[in-house]
């Protein structure tokens, strides 16, 4: 069992995330540099950046699905990934993992619906078997979902039968399912054609309204204006630079900032 | 006229069936009358019996063992993965004839065998020839040598499945072995199904080594009326067309069985190909 020494920082249990000092490398090649965010609950963090910058990574650090090396990461004041005891850090296992991703759903660029499912099945896959919700009730909230989501007369579709959009939607409904105190959105339109990219924010706008606590690292730069609560800019594995959207995007304070924003606006 | 080289062949091919109908039909020698008589006896049928259950009875082991070993090569537990490759290696290096041979003369190398602690007491100890009849090294050799043959095709099956499901699916809390059942598995099976489908019809066929262990089967059946009769290739051609009807009834339920699983996947598969590869 890997261990690590741990230190004694202190953790603000009402902050949905909260990170310090996150380091991660692949090999030889440091993705993360050192990364530290909190992020309060009910709000929408946007987070961009160059391709490479470490955004994505990061995101993926907040549901374990990487490892950090270094530095700490909680949710909603647990610690990802490890367990404190005896004043050492030891790693869970595969289940305490398991329960603790129930708590975060996440969005991926390319959808991942499972192909083999119809949309209610694929929506209604994880309350049955990770948490037992019995399937007349899950069925129930999943048509209630669809709905939310605009898809509910797709519901016997495959995702192999509906456009990107909907695939993403029916997505979006799935991480729902499993009623998640924190939505993840890693790139959620960077593979839609143009026409598409609408209703997907939409759908995504809606969530923040009802109050979903979002971290969504997107090239949107219309969304994160009117919809986020902070930009967070990252490039080459640190944070540049962050602050309301509107001020960050209308008046870049730094020059890696501005040389990014004046490419994508 | 489009394509004049297409009936010319079509011409030749017929004058050459033709006259393969009459030499088979006018030689006396191929004993029609007999191989009816002994097509439908009580002998043959048990022996085809035989082969059909030993057929589905060795590819029932070497299916589940397969999927085992192929999840074990895969698991992060080095001594899981080394041991599956061991097995593998072994099963595959060595000829399944010698397999067989082998599981029924056991009993000349350990005469009896045990339950209980390495280098210490055993529990319990059978006689081998007793607890390896002949149908049980017929299971043996052809299930554990298929299931090194179905692991990697199970696992060429796992790893063509988009490593973005697995996270999808981690993601959603599911634990690793469910992920394996729920959604890698049933996507792995649109790769694993034709090869299983020629593995199976394969099978059919290799049952008939079994009449070493010795074991009854349809090759058994024919070759103890040949004995007798000296209708040596007449009743081999009658074995014969028995397999080619299992076969092509095993051929037509992976069809039914291979459509079934491409669910979600209609405009993939082999027809697109092989519509754009035949309008080039």
């Amino acid at each position: 069992m890997m261990t690590q020494p741990m230190s004694n920082e202190f953790v603000d249990p009402t902050l949905v995330v909260q990170s310090k000092d996150v380091w991660k490398s692949f090999g030889e090649l440091d993705v993360l540099k050192g990364i530290s965010l909190n992020v309060p609950e009910h709000t929408v963090v946007c987070l961009v950046g160059p391709s490479g910058s470490g955004k994505s990574t990061f995101l993926r650090c907040i549901n374990k699905l990487e490892s950090i090396d270094a530095g700490g990461l909680w949710v909603h004041g647990e610690r990802v990934g490890y367990i404190e005891r005896n004043n050492r850090l030891y790693e869970m296992n595969e289940q305490q993992i398991a329960r603790q991703r129930r708590e975060v759903g996440m969005v991926f660029q390319r959808f991942n619906l499972f192909p083999h499912m119809t949309a209610l099945q694929n929506v209604m896959a994880a309350p049955v078997t990770v948490k037992g919700v019995p399937k007349a009730e899950a069925r129930q909230q999943t048509i209630a979902l669809l709905e939310r989501v605009g898809l509910a007369d797709k519901m016997d579709s495959y995702p192999a039968q509906l456009s990107g959009g909907q695939q993403q939607r029916v997505a979006i409904a799935r991480a729902l399912a499993m009623q998640p105190r924190l939505m993840l959105f890693d790139e959620p339109t960077s593979a839609l054609d143009p026409e598409l990219v609408g209703e997907v924010l939409d759908v995504m706008r809606q969530l923040a309204h009802d109050g979903m606590t979002m971290i969504v690292v997107t090239h949107e730069m219309g969304f994160a204006r009117e919809v986020g609560d902070s930009l967070v800019f990252m490039d080459a594995g640190v944070v540049v630079e962050s602050g309301d959207p509107r001020e960050v995007l209308a008046n870049p304070q730094h020059e890696r900032t501005q040389a990014f924003l004046s490419k994508v606006l | 006229m489009r394509h004049p080289g297409r009936w010319v062949t079509a011409a030749i091919v017929c004058y050459l069936a033709i006259f393969g109908v009459y030499v088979v039909s006018t030689n006396p020698r191929f004993e029609w009358a007999a191989q009816w008589h002994y097509a439908f006896s009580s002998s043959i049928l048990d022996g085809v019996r035989s082969t059909l259950i030993m057929t589905f009875a060795a590819m029932a082991i070497g299916i589940i063992g397969g999927v085992i070993l192929a999840i074990m090569r895969l698991s992060p537990n080095p001594i899981l993965s080394r041991g599956a490759w061991f097995f593998i290696w072994v099963f595959r290096a060595t000829p399944v004839l010698v397999q067989l041979l082998v599981w029924s003369y056991l009993g000349s190398l350990f005469p009896s065998l045990g339950v209980g602690i390495p280098f210490g007491p055993s529990f319990h100890r059978w006689e081998t020839n007793q607890l390896i009849s002949a149908l049980m090294a017929a299971l043996l050799g052809l299930g554990l040598n298929e299931a090194a043959y179905m692991a990697e095709i199970v696992r060429a099956g796992i790893v063509s499945v988009d490593a973005g499901q697995v996270e999808a699916s981690s993601a959603l809390g599911f634990s690793r072995l469910r992920t394996m059942r729920m959604i890698v598995l049933p996507q792995a099976m649109r790769v694993i199904i034709p090869p299983t489908g020629n593995e199976t019809i394969s099978m059919l066929k290799t049952t008939s080594l079994i009449s070493v262990v010795p074991y009854y089967e349809l090759l058994y059946a024919t070759r103890a009326i040949y004995a007798n009769t000296y209708q040596v290739i007449p009743m081999l051609i009658m074995a014969s067309l028995w397999y080619a009807a299992m076969s092509s009834v095993l051929m037509v339920g992976q069809f039914y069985i291979e459509r079934h699983y491409s669910r979600g996947f209609a405009h993939a598969g082999g027809n697109a190909v092989r519509r754009r590869w035949r309008s080039r």
